[in-house]
């Protein structure tokens, strides 16, 4: 099993998901345990990648924790964010259709 | 280590004297009083002239903190506060206490001189102080997160995590706060609890907190978290929760209880009842203080937009979770955990480094804001019922 990308930081083992810890450009190669991804969009500090692949449904796991759950299947390398988690407690407030990456 | 045994079998890692207002009337001469002496002598005080149970006992733990080796207090004359049950806790825990009242000793300047006189006398005697060894399991760590970033979550607050773990080990006692920003955590919380019963009551503190923060109206997760890479209120609040680490819970206490030995606790910082006074904690010193008043010896602040806060009494220790932010603000960070994300730092190996910078602290370094005369005190209206039997299971 190839070591993570550097990256990439994975903050439990039990984790489903890493964080990006260097901003990351579409088109990068990234390298998971399972093996490597091609990122399809800018993905910015502190934003999440699945780590393997999440079924729809499925519970996202950070620190070890339920974080939320999966809108669709998602792939190994793919950003994890609202566009395919919902929360488990109250759906969350963002700016719609923000095209805005941060650093 | 060394450190300074106090009568209650507790032990300090300063030695200082406070000089408490127990009216805001009496703020101006306690804070002229220190002016000479800020090396030594440290200002905390009650504002509010009408009487609080909560502000007595606080102020009863705080004049009683293995920190403090001497109290000044000073009165207007005409307030509420019952200085006269505070000055004998403070003389039945073994530390010399001298009241002064303005109203009784001539005003403003002749109380100043007067009370100059005394921290002198206090400062000198303190001196002399005998110390004794002090272990790790003497410590008392609080730990509170800060002008949060999207950054915080994910180096400072679990490297601090770590840093916990490692106290625990050894004998610590840690604790963590913030039960409003911990709605979502409550289950993951609960199945730490050392008993069932502890977790049930976990459960029952973060949902008091959601109550009463849904009272007072506002949400806790703005459009700029998401654009941090934020996704759900659940994951902010792990973030913030990463900070007690991994250990078993051992107790749930509100401020100004003791934990009666060493391990993790979470303080329910939330009052009960119905909502009166305002929000909980109206800034991060706000929480500072009530850990101090539960035995904190110091604070671990995780910060991601860069506070530059310490306290009175007990040092602050900052750890800077954004590397940006570090730079600006180096000479006010003790800590870069933005290298976890900059530089590809190990979580382990800045836990392993805070600590380090704890026992160091402990030992009498002193801490960035300790330097640079950071003495900042908060302490307001809250009332709070106590905490029932299964909070600290045998």
């Amino acid at each position: 099993m190839p070591a993570i990308d550097p990256r990439l930081l994975l903050l439990s083992r039990h984790d489903n998901v890493v964080v990006v810890r260097s901003a990351l450009d579409a088109g990068d190669v990234v390298t998971l345990e399972t093996g490597t991804a091609r990122v399809q969009e800018r993905i910015g500090l502190g934003h999440k990648l699945a780590r393997k692949a999440i079924a729809r449904g499925e519970k996202i796991i950070k620190y070890g924790a339920t974080i939320g759950s999966a809108l669709t299947d998602i792939a190994p390398g793919e950003h994890v964010h609202l566009h395919n988690v919902k929360s488990d407690y109250t759906p969350t407030y963002a700016l719609a259709a923000s095209e805005e990456v941060p650093k | 280590m060394k450190g300074y045994p106090r009568k209650d079998g507790r032990k300090g890692i300063r030695n200082v004297v406070a000089v408490a207002y127990l009216v805001e009337c009496a703020h101006h001469v306690a804070r002229e009083i220190v002016a000479p002496h800020r090396e030594t002598a440290h200002v905390i005080g009650f504002p509010g002239c009408f009487p609080n149970p909560y502000a007595q006992t606080m102020m009863e733990r705080l004049c009683t903190h293995p920190n403090v080796g001497a109290v000044v207090l000073v009165s207007l004359g005409c307030e509420s506060f019952n200085r006269h049950q505070l000055e004998e806790v403070i003389r039945e825990n073994g530390r010399s206490v001298e009241t002064l009242i303005i109203q009784r000793d001539g005003g403003t300047r002749s109380t100043i001189e007067k009370g100059r006189a005394v921290v002198s006398k206090m400062a000198s005697e303190l001196v002399n102080t005998q110390t004794v060894p002090l272990e790790i399991s003497d410590l008392v760590v609080g730990t509170v997160c800060g002008g949060s970033d999207g950054t915080s979550g994910i180096t400072g607050n679990p490297a601090v995590g770590r840093t916990f773990d490692m106290l625990v080990e050894s004998g610590a006692t840690c604790i963590f706060e913030e039960t409003g920003e911990l709605i979502g955590c409550e289950h993951v919380m609960a199945a730490r609890a050392a008993t069932p019963e502890l977790g049930a009551e976990i459960r029952a503190s973060v949902d008091k907190a959601a109550a009463y923060y849904a009272t007072l109206g506002f949400g806790s997760f703005a459009a700029g978290n998401a654009e941090g890479g934020l996704t759900t209120i659940e994951e902010k609040s792990l973030g913030a929760y990463a900070k007690s680490g991994q250990s078993q819970i051992t107790g749930l206490i509100k401020p100004g209880d003791i934990p009666p030995k060493g391990g993790l606790y979470l303080m329910d910082v939330v009052p009960d009842g119905e909502v009166r006074f305002g929000f909980p904690n109206i800034s991060d010193n706000a929480e500072i203080v009530e850990m101090m008043a539960s035995g904190a010896l110091m604070t671990l602040f995780v910060t991601g937009r860069g506070s530059v806060v310490g306290s009175a009494i007990a040092p602050v220790i900052k750890i800077a979770a954004n590397p940006h932010m570090y730079e600006r603000l180096s000479e006010d960070m003790d800590i870069n955990a933005g290298r976890i994300i900059a530089e590809g730092a190990e979580v382990d190996d800045v836990g392993s480094e805070i600590l380090d910078l704890v026992k160091r602290v402990a030992s009498g370094e002193p801490t960035k804001s300790e330097d640079l005369g950071h003495t900042e005190f908060i302490l307001t209206y809250k009332s709070f019922e106590p905490i029932g039997p299964a909070c600290l299971p045998i």
